[in-house]
């Protein structure tokens, strides 16, 4: 069991090894769900469960923040699986002598330094851009998860050997270890820098899980249910999960806008993802020298990263608000 | 200008608490340096220790183009080889040469360069228990497979060939003959190296003494290094300035930037992305010329797929496909000279620079189209083309060879760019065969003969050939033109070596790249060599 | 509280073995070293060998680490490519980042929690929506954007700053980059103390003390700030070594001779001494401000008392 000190111990912030952070960053904001003691102000048994998420739903359904992300992240996903829908041109047909022209009828947001249309490309760079935000996130959310709630489950020599793991992937400089790993990849589809957030950014949430899997755990209904023998798989689902996966669901929210942030940082540095892919990543970073002469060309793709990453934080936020009870 | 600076952000700093000692100090750095004649020039760390025979790339070239003078110097315009420190070069048979070295030269610690100095530090670059990268110049010379075993341990410490005949003489003997050799001698890791080198080795490299017009005043490692003139220099290409400092930056657009903010005097490598602003920003202080550097496309020769009987023809297509004019004018904004041959522009006509490419090296999509499906079309049907994406601006360019090629073939899937993270690892997978499609090459001279762009890059198994192009032809050709003593006649026999080479497109070539600088108002009389290294000790200030 | 201590450097030992050989082998996978080293051709076969030979390249991963390992409790972190020992790159780099950090360590700590505190006073005011949308917008730009930018405007075209900074990164230079690089977690900071402070706002012993008639400055200072402040802090202690080893995009944009340079290089170069000895340290700094803040939740929470 532990001590008095533990929750404090693991449940101080675990960020940060990234630059300027931007990844490991999210999980803050769970920290003030993940610290809610179990005692006095704990929660009810398992019917609270039920409630607190029929109670946030209830919430988020009159939310308008909610509602306006809500309907963005549909939209990009739509153009994101049909992009032919809203631009009928060819990302990958560029005329050089076109090069770094403005806006004019029928390309109303002009050429980039490879004379190929910038409306067509943004348009076509929501895939890869919402594959990396998306895919990234659920590989974390799963292995973080899992990790780190059977370690705040099971405790002793497993929880010590898991933490301390998960301590030496966060010592790891986020944006360093994209440099090294994705230097070598010679793959030009989306799923190497899926991989590599993956693995550098699961102990983000498996020290959440673990906090909250540690703080459910506590729940005198949990301790009774294990007084009258619930086996362990059966307190895991039952009992433990519906409980301990509200705060996961916040930050991961969060982590999804702020890891395809990632991967303009590093396209930027010319290890993210590759050419034929078409992301705003990509585009963004080799727009960025010419901002001087051509601010068109990196305009359009950060504007379209910029709304998508606020679209997923201000979803993250919202769901945050109403799944905390001491804000209602 | 900076007065006002200062005060702005002296007031914030003030503001937010800071520590305000901070802000008394930072005038000595930038353009603002005055009386003394200071030049500041953008610099980058150079990537090896900076003994001559072991630098081979630009940065730590500029540092040796300062502080060294060799027997022969590489005129600053014409690229031809003077005589320097060489009082005379004397052979009969293109094997056995007399070198007298000019009384009278010292290095800038008094002590006099001799014969020995030479002979000492030709023979510490050649040794190979000394990891000098360049020690390969100095394999022409007898012996040098003693002190620089392919295998095993070194079995000689010093050079054969060389022997010291008297206080200012020494003889030179080759393997074999090179009527050209004495030409090759401006090359920096030929310098001569004071006794200090061998005495206090980690003192000489933390502050390194040589015989040039300049002397290291301070040198503090990774930031910056400070040159003053050295006022008892014996040559007469004395510096027109007071010294030159040279500045690290961690990004070449940053340098440029400062350039505009007037904080830096030289940037001898202006970014691809800036080169669009540089007459709004810099007027005519700005230059643009030829170096000798090609920008070739290499082919995977090792690879089956990419070796098959009549994919001459192929290759020749992909080359038509390829708009050099316009990619040299869009990307590069004519700071690229679109190519028509495997040599460089730098060479002049006697020395072999001719178009021998002709209409291989130009845009004709119908014939390229044509051409590409005669050789059988592409391997695969796509083919990556990959470059190193941490240096120079070769995603623009790769970006958009890929581009035209696809629009000539009516394909957007032919041709993708493959960016490599880093040169170490490009070089790497260079080197061990890894690539199945084209690569970029680029290739900058070591001395300005048409021997060196061929040789090293086509011969079979030569020590650049990365593609492993070979053809008997070529080999015969140029192993007849190395024995020609008679040099127009030899110049004439590499050009033919280089037809064959470009009936088969041993690799394709794409332009000539030219050196660029631009420099602030404080400073005249800029201009750079066929290396593409600013001349610094003709720069005046104002 | 010494036991405690204790138990917290016994438990760094596995991590700190851990993270540097993780870093030494994701480094050995970039390949060789020695072909970048010769340029655009290839190094002759015999002085590749023997540069390998003296990198001690040409031995096994385990036995490089070990070896490795070995010299640097004996304070030699080995030698760069250009011959400079990395304890020297070391000397020269960190004091750079070191005040870089300071820098934006302090506007995270001045602004961050002035804008969290204001705003969670008046959640729900308008003061609040706009600071809140403001942070939303600085958390969706990437920083290489944001870096970009501020050089241009401020360094180029209004002429208020140096686009570069000097060699010798006095503070005064580093005031922009550090807002830059402090920018995402400056965000964060923000919208971490807003809901904090809104949380306890509400919390008894605020309410006591506002009922026991004290005024509403010390309540705020007193009460609400030092209990609002601790996940705050934590957040604060844990981003020192993130920006430390993160500037790499802020440091190449401004020119700074720092840590982050250093890493770049010596991954561009595939430097294996320079990038684990850099990491080396970095991870022993991140250990130690993980430390330093659990210690500082004693301080700022009685109620904790570490056995």
């Amino acid at each position: 069991m532990p001590e008095p000190l533990e929750p404090v111990e693991e449940g101080r912030a675990i960020a940060a090894t990234g630059a300027g952070g931007a990844t490991d960053l999210a999980m803050e904001e769970g920290e003030t769900l993940e610290k809610t003691p179990g005692g006095p102000k704990g929660t009810g048994p398992e019917s609270k469960a039920r409630s607190l998420w029929s109670d946030a739903w209830h919430d988020l359904r009159r939310n308008p923040i909610f509602i306006i992300s809500g309907l963005i992240i549909v939209f990009l996903v739509i153009i994101a699986i049909w992009p032919s829908l809203i631009a009928s041109g060819d990302p990958l047909d560029c005329d050089l002598s076109k090069a770094q022209e403005g806006s004019q009828p029928g390309h109303p947001f002009g050429f980039n330094g490879q004379g190929c249309d910038v409306y067509t490309r943004t348009v076509y760079g929501a895939r890869a851009s919402i594959q990396v935000g998306v895919f990234a996130t659920l590989g974390v959310t799963l292995l973080g998860s899992v990790l780190g709630g059977l370690a705040g489950f099971f405790g002793g020599a497993w929880d010590g050997l898991l933490s301390r793991i998960t301590d030496i992937f966060f010592a790891i400089p986020v944006i360093l270890g994209g440099l090294v790993l994705l230097s070598v990849v010679s793959n030009n589809t989306v799923w190497p820098v899926i991989g590599f957030m993956v693995l550098l950014g699961w102990p983000q949430i498996s020290r959440i899980a673990r906090g909250s899997v540690i703080t459910a755990k506590q729940n005198d209904y949990v301790q009774a249910a294990r007084a009258l023998g619930a086996s362990n798989s059966r307190m895991l689902l039952r009992h433990i999960t519906p409980n301990a996966v509200a705060p996961v669901i916040v930050v991961a929210t969060i982590a999804l806008g702020t890891y395809i942030a990632l991967e303009a940082t590093l396209s930027f540095l010319g290890v993210g993802l590759k050419p034929p892919t078409v992301s705003w990543g990509i585009d963004i970073s080799s727009a960025s020298p010419y901002v001087r002469n051509a601010p068109h060309m990196l305009l359009w793709p950060s504007g379209a990263l910029a709304i998508t990453v606020l679209a997923f934080i201000m979803l993250g936020d919202a769901v945050r608000d109403a799944l905390d009870p001491k804000l209602r | 200008m900076r007065g006002a600076t200062h005060a702005k952000w002296a007031a914030l700093a003030t503001a937010v608490a800071l520590a305000a000692t901070a802000c008394g100090g930072g005038d000595d750095s930038g353009g603002g340096g005055g009386a003394d004649g200071i030049v500041s020039s953008s610099w980058g760390d150079p990537q090896n220790p900076l003994e001559p025979a072991n630098t081979n790339e630009v940065q730590g070239g500029k540092v040796l183009s300062m502080i060294f003078r060799g027997l022969k110097e590489y005129d600053p315009k014409t690229g031809e080889a003077k005589d320097m420190l060489a009082e005379k070069i004397e052979t009969t048979d293109s094997i056995n040469f007399t070198v007298t070295v000019k009384d009278g030269w010292t290095f800038s610690n008094g002590e006099k360069v001799t014969a020995q100095s030479f002979v000492d530090a030709w023979n510490y670059g050649a040794a190979l228990k000394n990891n000098q990268k360049n020690a390969y110049f100095f394999g022409y010379i007898e012996g040098y497979d003693k002190v620089h075993p392919e295998k095993g341990e070194a079995t000689a410490d010093t050079l054969s060939g060389l022997k010291v005949t008297g206080p200012q003489t020494f003889t030179v003997k080759l393997t074999q003959k090179f009527s050209t050799f004495p030409d090759t001698l401006g090359y920096a890791a030929y310098a001569p190296l004071p006794k200090a080198f061998f005495d206090d080795h980690a003192g000489w490299l933390a502050k390194p003494v040589g015989n040039g017009p300049y002397v290291i005043d301070s040198y503090s490692k990774g930031s910056q290094m400070e040159l003053k003139r050295w006022d008892d220099y014996p040559g007469d290409d004395k510096a027109q300035n007071g010294g030159i400092t040279l500045k690290v930056y961690t990004d070449n657009n940053t340098a440029y930037t400062d350039l505009i903010a007037g904080n830096l005097d030289l940037v001898d490598d202006v970014p691809a992305a800036q080169l669009k602003n540089v007459s709004a920003d810099l007027g005519d202080r700005y230059i643009n010329t030829p170096a000798g550097i090609i920008q070739t496309l290499s082919f995977p020769f090792y690879d089956p797929a990419w070796n098959k009987p009549g994919q001459e023809k192929l290759r020749q297509g992909l080359s038509m496909a390829i708009d050099r004019d316009q990619i040299t004018q869009t990307i590069f904004q004519k700071t690229r000279t679109p190519a028509v041959d495997w040599t460089s522009p730098v060479l002049g006509e006697e020395g072999g620079f001719k178009d021998i490419c002709g209409d291989f090296c130009k845009y004709d999509a119908a014939e390229a189209k044509k051409l590409v499906a005669e050789g059988g079309g592409i391997p695969g049907g796509t083919m990556k083309i990959s470059y190193n994406a941490d240096t120079g601006s070769h995603k623009e360019w790769v970006d958009a060879v890929c581009n035209s090629i696809n629009r000539a073939l009516g394909n957007n899937t032919a041709c993708v760019g493959n960016p490599i993270g880093t040169f170490a690892d490009f070089r790497n997978q260079v080197t061990t065969q890894k690539f199945d499609g084209p690569f970029r090459a680029g290739w900058q001279m070591d001395y300005p003969l048409i021997q060196n762009f061929l040789q090293p890059l086509y011969y079979t198994n030569a020590s650049s050939n990365d593609g492993k192009y070979s053809s008997e032809e070529f080999d015969k050709l140029v192993d007849q033109a190395n024995a020609e003593s008679d040099i127009p006649k030899a110049v004439g026999l590499f050009q033919q070596a280089e037809e064959v080479l470009r009936d088969d497109m041993g690799a394709i070539p794409l332009w000539y790249q030219n050196g660029s600088a631009g420099y602030s108002e404080r400073v005249g009389n800029v201009t750079l060599n066929p290396f593409s290294v600013p001349v610094y000790n003709q720069i005046t200030v104002k | 509280m010494g036991r405690y201590v204790i138990r917290r450097l016994l438990q760094m030992i596995p991590v700190f073995f851990g993270a540097t050989l993780l870093i030494f082998l994701m480094v050995n996978v970039m390949g060789d070293p020695i072909a970048g080293l010769c340029g655009d051709r290839a190094c002759d076969p015999a002085t590749a060998a023997q540069l390998r030979k003296e990198f001690g390249l040409d031995k096994p991963v385990w036995q490089q680490y070990l070896t490795y390992m070995g010299n640097v409790f004996t304070g030699d972190f080995g030698t760069a490519f250009n011959g400079q020992p990395v304890t020297e790159l070391m000397a020269n780099a960190f004091p750079v980042t070191i005040r870089l950090t300071i820098v934006a360590i302090l506007f995270e700590i001045v602004i961050g929690i002035s804008l969290g505190v204001l705003t969670g006073l008046k959640r729900g005011r308008p003061v609040d929506t706009t600071v809140l949308l403001l942070t939303l917008v600085v958390l969706s730009v990437p920083t290489f954007v944001t870096a970009l930018l501020a050089q241009l405007l401020l360094g180029v075209k209004w002429g208020w700053i140096n686009p570069a900074v000097s060699p010798e990164a006095n503070f005064d230079e580093l005031i922009v980059p550090g807002l830059v690089l402090a920018s995402v977690s400056l965000a964060y900071v923000t919208r971490l103390t807003r809901t904090s402070i809104a949380e306890n706002k509400r919390a008894d012993y605020v309410r006591t003390a506002v009922a026991k008639g004290l005024p509403r400055r010390r309540v705020i200072s007193r009460h609400l700030l030092r209990n609002s402040l601790i996940p705050v802090v934590t957040f604060i202690g844990a981003d020192i070594g993130a920006l430390m080893g993160g500037a790499i995009v802020t440091e190449r944009i401004f020119n700074i001779h720092g840590v982050g340079y250093q890493l770049y290089q010596g991954i561009v170069r595939q430097n294996t001494q320079t990038v684990v000895g850099f990491v080396t340290i970095l991870v022993l700094i991140f250990l130690l401000a993980n430390l330093l803040v659990d210690l500082l939740y004693a301080v700022l929470d009685p109620r904790i008392r570490y056995a």
